[in-house]
């Protein structure tokens, strides 16, 4: 039989039990619809993930001192006081691969200002920080290396400070607040990031020159550590390298030697918060192709069924000349027809229920392509795959036996 | 669609050339433990316009015998030759080959397809077949109903038919492959006397026109409207005799008064 006729008998025989042909699809539908779906929850939770992430600053790399050890008893990471601007300088200098490099120390502050009060973090940093940190300024500046060689009390504030202190949309760019007692000058108002990915509101700190924290606020003469960001994202490791061995012989450290610091770079962070998000994705659509399986066990279940029905049916077909293999083709195709069927009703289906998701449940989600292809080509290879025995079972049959069936 | 043989015709060719020939004719079924000997030993030629009766009771091996000639099944033993083929040794594909090109079916249940209109019924060989194209398949079929006297009927579905015109459908869907011998098990098994006159009408007006046809039925006035009767008994053929005075189905269905409602319901 060539191809149309064989589509013709198959949809022939399909359409003769229209409620069994939907119910049997039902299955693929449901089955394709969810694999969609989950597919769609879970990389847009991943693109959002990565998206929140990337508000940290792209290729940004972090290099904290290690814990520092009195007495053979190890304090907290980065509590070594080891870490000098010295450093800083030299990675700054002998780092081909790094594009900016700030040391940071941090404290926290009271912030008062007028009858307001506040209790927030307060960073040192160089104005690099801005651009390593990817942090636009709305309204105002950023301070210079001048205010930083001053010790100069100016700082900029984060959009929750600003609410706190001064009420919502308040202009407070050049009022002054004082951070646990000193008085400060707001040269800026930074703008608005939001959450990031661990839920840390990122608009809840002040920014000051770094000698001003280190010197006026913590007067200490270390650094707590440094932030970098390289110069692509490829360089990453290459930077790593870098700032190894200068930090490495800074520290008169052997090349076998542990390091005393450590470095961190926004591809570790992002690795774990996406490695997290991905194994959710797979448990998802793992679940949801269980349900496209048992939906193909529905089709093999069905067609075995119709091959006992339909056995006179073959019997006459074959006593008029059809050969297994016409017998085996037709049964196939109505198996397929229902799985691709199924599966096109099902991507729609799954589209849908996807955007309803995110329409209502304000969750991010995103169909790829890939997903879409996915789900058809397995839904097809589950007709073929479950609609196989019966059709095997159905080529098998001896004529005379087929005939006389009842 | 039978030029063919006109052609032979006229050019002389020996008429009653074999078309099949059986030789010492074996089949054994074993069920379990035990063996059943449906044939012992059939030796049989079919000619070309040969119009047999096969008689017998039931397990006579009459049905096992149809079977084998039809390319259904394969016997245990013996030599079977279709058109010059020898059957014997065919695999199953190409078994399924011989019924498409060389053979026709016609059931005592009609056997047709539900839900599917006359004229497909009887394209259904010509499907199987990829040397037809769709074209000729359409007007072969409707030549087919028409030889039958259903030409009208082309659109209709069995449940749409009396049992004597689902039967004329199955006669013209095993006229339509041009096959060298039509094979029909009891094809008046479920049918009245009437309509039962009318099948055997149209198979006396194929076999006039130079088919060859094999019917099994054990109705004894149905065997008198063929050419030649044999009787199996216990596998074996009893009984072979040429019928002298062929009864003609259209001259008795003329004798038998006319249906007053639709019968066969």
């Amino acid at each position: 039989m060539n191809l149309k006729n064989l589509m013709k008998a198959a949809i022939r025989s399909l359409a003769k039990n229209k409620m069994r042909t939907f119910l049997t699809m039902l299955g693929i539908i449901i089955g394709v619809a969810s694999v969609i779906t989950m597919l769609a929850i879970g990389q847009g939770s991943r693109e959002s993930i990565q998206a929140q992430i990337s508000t940290l600053g792209t290729n940004v790399m972090m290099i904290f001192p290690s814990a520092s050890t009195t007495g053979g008893v190890r304090m907290e990471a980065g509590t070594s006081q080891r870490m000098t601007l010295d450093d800083a300088k030299a990675v700054t200098e002998r780092c081909p691969s790094i594009l900016y490099l700030t040391p940071q120390v941090r404290t926290s502050g009271q912030l008062v200002a007028g009858s307001s009060n506040w209790r927030t973090s307060v960073y040192g940093v160089y104005p690099e920080y801005f651009d390593i940190r990817n942090l636009k300024i709305e309204t105002g500046d950023r301070f210079s290396m001048n205010d930083d060689r001053s010790a100069a009390k100016v700082c900029l504030v984060g959009q929750t400070v600003v609410i706190n202190l001064f009420g919502e949309g308040a202009d407070a760019v050049g009022r002054f607040i004082r951070i646990n007692k000193i008085p400060f000058k707001i040269v800026g108002i930074i703008e608005k990031k939001g959450q990031n990915a661990f839920g840390q509101d990122q608009d809840d700190m002040v920014i000051a020159p770094f000698s001003t924290v280190q010197k006026r606020m913590l007067t200490i003469t270390y650094i707590q550590s440094m932030m970098a960001s390289a110069k692509s994202e490829s360089l990453i490791p290459a930077a790593t390298e870098e700032i190894t061995e200068v930090l490495k012989t800074r520290h008169r450290l052997g090349p076998s030697e542990d390091p005393d610091f450590t470095i961190r770079t926004q591809s570790d962070i992002a690795k774990t918060a996406t490695e997290t998000s991905r194994i959710m994705t797979i448990l998802l659509a793992t679940i949801a192709s269980i349900s496209l399986l048992v939906g193909g066990i529905g089709i093999m279940n069905i067609m075995l069924v119709s091959v006992t029905e339909r056995t006179r049916e073959i019997g006459i077909r074959m006593s008029v000349g059809a050969r297994g293999r016409d017998v085996l083709l037709q049964f196939l195709i109505e198996a397929l027809l229902i799985s691709l069927i199924g599966g096109l009703i099902g991507i729609g289906l799954g589209v849908l229920v996807s955007q309803i998701v995110t329409d209502f449940m304000n969750w991010p989600i995103t169909i790829t392509l890939q997903s879409i292809l996915m789900s058809f080509l397995f839904s097809s290879a589950i007709g073929i795959f479950f609609g196989w025995y019966p059709a095997q079972k159905a080529a098998r049959l001896n004529p005379i036996d087929a005939l006389r069936y009842e | 669609m039978h030029h063919k043989l006109h052609a032979d015709q006229e050019e002389g060719i020996k008429m009653n050339k074999t078309i099949i020939s059986v030789k010492n004719l074996v089949k054994i079924y074993n069920m379990g433990d035990v063996e059943v000997h449906a044939l012992r030993g059939i030796d049989m030629d079919i000619h070309r316009e040969d119009f047999i009766a096969i008689m017998g009771k039931s397990g006579s091996g009459k049905s096992t015998f149809m079977n084998i000639v039809g390319c259904l099944d394969v016997p245990t033993r013996g030599k079977y030759f279709l058109d010059g083929v020898d059957v014997s040794s065919l695999t199953k594909d190409q078994l399924a080959n011989l019924r498409n090109r060389k053979i026709g079916f016609v059931f005592q249940s009609f056997n047709l397809l539900s839900r599917t209109s006359a004229l497909e019924n009887v394209e259904l060989p010509l499907m199987y077949n990829h040397k037809v194209s769709s074209r000729e398949m359409k007007e072969r079929s409707v030549k087919a109903l028409e030889a039958v006297g259903l030409g009208d009927r082309c659109g209709h579905f069995p449940n749409q038919l009396s049992g004597g015109e689902q039967q004329r459908v199955a006669i013209a869907r095993s006229l339509v492959n041009d096959p060298v011998v039509i094979l029909a098990d009891e094809p008046t098994g479920n049918l009245d006397t009437r309509t039962s006159l009318e099948v055997m009408d149209i198979f006396q007006d194929l076999n006039r026109k130079g088919i060859t046809i094999v019917i099994v039925t054990h109705e004894a006035d149905i065997a008198l409207f063929t050419k030649k009767n044999v009787t199996f008994k216990d596998g074996r053929i009893i009984r072979m005799v040429e019928n002298e005075r062929v009864r003609n189905a259209k001259e008795e269905l003329a004798l038998i008064p006319a249906p007053t409602m639709e019968e066969d319901l």
